[in-house]
């Protein structure tokens, strides 16, 4: 018998649960003062969103929503890792993201209170992928046209670590492995797709590990620590775009809700596992080590928590006041232009009564 | 001239438009070195290069999720399924992604893709290789559907699916791959979707029909023809969307109507078009409309595989019985 082959998976974390710099942390990290406060900020207003998003939706004014508590870390560090002609192909649960793509936070809402017009994103981006995993195929394809047309750009796909369980996901990995795709894979493994926990999803160690079966590598980052979220998304987008070298992110954090407002982990959650995580929730994680370099100070924080409500009263107001779309838009979109033999479908439209369905 | 077979016109068309259309990328898997099983791709690679034919690892969902990928950036993937009996896979990226890119981005981004497939009974295949499915499509808005019956017809429906800018399942009949040879003028015309093609005309019945079924169902006009019976011979092409204006308009004239489909008969597409004759042109029947299908089984293996396929004499005898009404 011999070993035909031994494989690592590193872990990275840059800011420990104590708000410590470690000592492998990148030194151009620690003293690039802007990023860190721009990413403080936008975590901030990312939960600030999130809090109303799930008020609205308690309120009967928007529709089923995945709340990103306690997950700011990997959305806000993966959107501000990557770079405007980079392409986006997000799940569901990516606000923190999408909002450093263009979208504007009413936008957000609007395609949780049911309006398509809420994929309508001012950028190159895919719109959110509700099927688990099946959007990575599209990042994988995505990745193939712009390495067939030379283009300097990568492509970056997200999902959650229970995504990992789709042949989808292992599919688009393997194709990426051999085609050499400028592409980089995000799992946001925030140890619950809703009630199976990380443990009953895989018996393998980590999520990370699944890409050396796709023939590149994966690294494990604390996902609670953005400052390693970010540094390591910019270092793999870097391999994708100039090396044509596919990566595996692997994001460790915590989901700080239920799955959606229609779940209740109560039912399946521990007692106590949210409280425990907390302790290593990410944005005071930052605020502490802002603190303590000088950054940033209690009077900063009151103007920010209000600077940040006021932009999200100002989303929710925008969304509320959007007009429906007309009833024939169901049919405008289906084809580039309505065959005649559904023309007749979409004029019994005009003479639909609008009706409560409770 | 050269007279050609369906599935070298298949082979004409893809080799046109990729000439044609720089953005055109041929893929599946074995279709690049190998040629494609059926060979409908042979030569493709040498002429075209390995970055535009692609040999794909072996996960259909994957050829699709790919596709729906490259078509929203841009491309134009022309997918193929080896069988229709292994496109399941892909079932969620066909009817979540590609049929629904164009809608529930209101437009911003598109899905012009082309997903082939070899189909139906008759060639001796093993399992799993000779279903007929395409009604589970034809039941996604969002679609086209499209069969071609003849040489001519592979070839100019095929370069108007790639032509056209919404998703298209481009369903080949095996069974005529190499059943038939016809002059096919190599000149990037394409032939309209959405539209039937009336083979023949007639006055007695209207027989409709698609795909591999065409041959049986010509042969057996040509029989009724010989007993005096007068049928019209209509080739649906496009089954989603349907032509309903064109069987229409041929039943009010003739006032029968059989429809032939290899498929099951349960919510085949042959359900659909007898409703719609029913709820728009029942005062013009002079009988009860029929269909003559595959039965509700499964497929059988080799050996019985002709008894399951409609036969000419089953079409002959519904159009009798059709005939016997006064």
């Amino acid at each position: 018998m011999k070993i035909i082959d031994r494989f690592e998976v590193p872990y990275y974390q840059y800011l420990n649960e104590e708000s410590q710099l470690t000592d492998d942390a990148p030194q151009q990290v620690a003293k690039d003062s802007n990023t860190l406060l721009n990413l403080y900020r936008t975590m901030v207003l990312v939960r600030t969103m999130d809090t109303k998003a799930v008020a609205l939706q308690r309120t009967g004014k928007l529709g089923t929503y995945p709340s990103t508590r306690g997950q700011e870390a990997v959305f806000v560090g993966v959107g501000n890792a990557l770079a405007k002609e980079d392409i986006f192909v997000p799940y569901y649960r990516d606000m923190g993201t999408l909002l450093q793509r263009g979208v504007k936070l009413s936008q957000i809402l609007q395609y949780w209170g049911g309006d398509e017009r809420g994929n309508c994103y001012n950028s190159e981006d895919f719109p959110y992928s509700v099927p688990i995993g099946s959007q990575s195929l599209h990042a994988a394809g995505a990745a193939y046209a712009v390495k067939f047309r030379k283009e300097n750009r990568a492509v970056l796909s997200m999902f959650g670590e229970g995504a990992t369980s789709q042949g989808d996901v292992y599919e688009a990995m393997n194709v990426a492995g051999i085609w050499k795709l400028p592409i980089v894979f995000v799992v946001c493994n925030n140890q619950w797709a809703i009630s199976v926990s990380r443990q009953a999803q895989t018996a393998a160690h980590s999520i990370a590990q699944k890409a050396i079966a796709a023939g590149f590598s994966g690294e494990q980052i604390d996902g609670n620590d953005i400052i390693a979220v970010q540094h390591r998304t910019v270092e793999a987008l870097h391999a994708a775009r100039e090396k044509g070298e596919p990566r595996l992110l692997e994001m460790v954090c915590y989901r700080q809700h239920d799955h959606t407002t229609a779940d209740d982990a109560s039912r399946y959650e521990p007692k106590n596992m949210r409280e425990q995580e907390w302790k290593k929730e990410p944005i005071a994680r930052l605020r502490r080590y802002l603190e303590q370099s000088g950054l940033w100070s209690e009077k900063e924080e009151e103007i920010l928590q209000a600077e940040c409500a006021v932009k999200v009263d100002e989303a929710v107001k925008e969304y509320l006041s959007v007009e429906p779309q007309p009833l024939e838009s169901m049919f405008d979109y289906l084809y580039a232009s309505l065959p005649d033999i559904y023309k007749t479908q979409r004029d019994m439209l005009k003479d639909v009564e609008i009706v409560a369905h409770g | 001239m050269a007279e050609i077979t369906l599935v070298e016109a298949v082979n004409q068309a893809l080799a046109y438009e990729m000439e044609a259309n720089p953005d055109v990328i041929v893929m599946g898997e074995d279709i690049a070195k190998n040629g494609g099983v059926f060979r409908a791709t042979v030569g493709l690679l040498d002429k075209f290069g390995a970055e535009r034919v692609l040999d794909t690892p072996l996960a259909e969902s994957m050829i699709a999720g790919l596709a729906v990928g490259m078509a929203a950036r841009g491309l134009k993937p022309v997918a193929e399924f080896q069988f229709m009996g292994f496109i399941y896979p892909a079932m969620d990226e066909i009817i979540n992604h590609a049929s629904r890119m164009r809608n529930r981005t209101r437009g911003r981004l598109t899905c012009p893709v082309v997903f082939r497939t070899p189909y139906g009974a008759g060639i001796h295949a093993p399992e799993h290789h000779s279903e007929s499915t395409e009604a589970y499509f034809a039941h996604t808005p969002g679609l086209r559907v499209v069969v071609p019956s003849s040489p001519s017809r592979a070839y100019g429906l095929l370069l108007a699916s790639i032509r056209d800018p919404d998703p298209v399942i481009f369903l080949e009949p095996s069974r005529l791959y190499r059943y038939a040879k016809q002059e096919v003028k190599n000149d990037g015309k394409a032939l309209p979707l959405d539209v039937c093609f009336t083979l023949r005309s007639g006055d007695d019945v209207t027989l409709v029909t698609w795909g591999a079924m065409v041959k049986e169902t010509l042969a057996a006009a040509q029989s009724l023809e010989a007993a005096g019976i007068s049928a019209e011979v209509i080739d649906v092409a496009t089954i989603k969307p349907l032509d309903m204006d064109t069987i229409l308009a041929s039943v009010e004239k003739t006032g029968r109507c059989v429809v032939i489909h290899e498929a099951p008969l349960t919510c085949g597409v042959g359900a659909e078009i007898l409703a719609q004759i029913v709820e728009k042109a029942l005062f013009s029947l002079k009988a009860p409309p029929e269909r003559v299908t595959g039965f509700d089984t499964i497929v059988p293996y080799a050996r019985l595989e002709k008894y399951y396929i409609p036969s000419e004499k089953r079409i002959i005898d519904a159009v009798n019985r059709l005939m016997e009404f006064a």
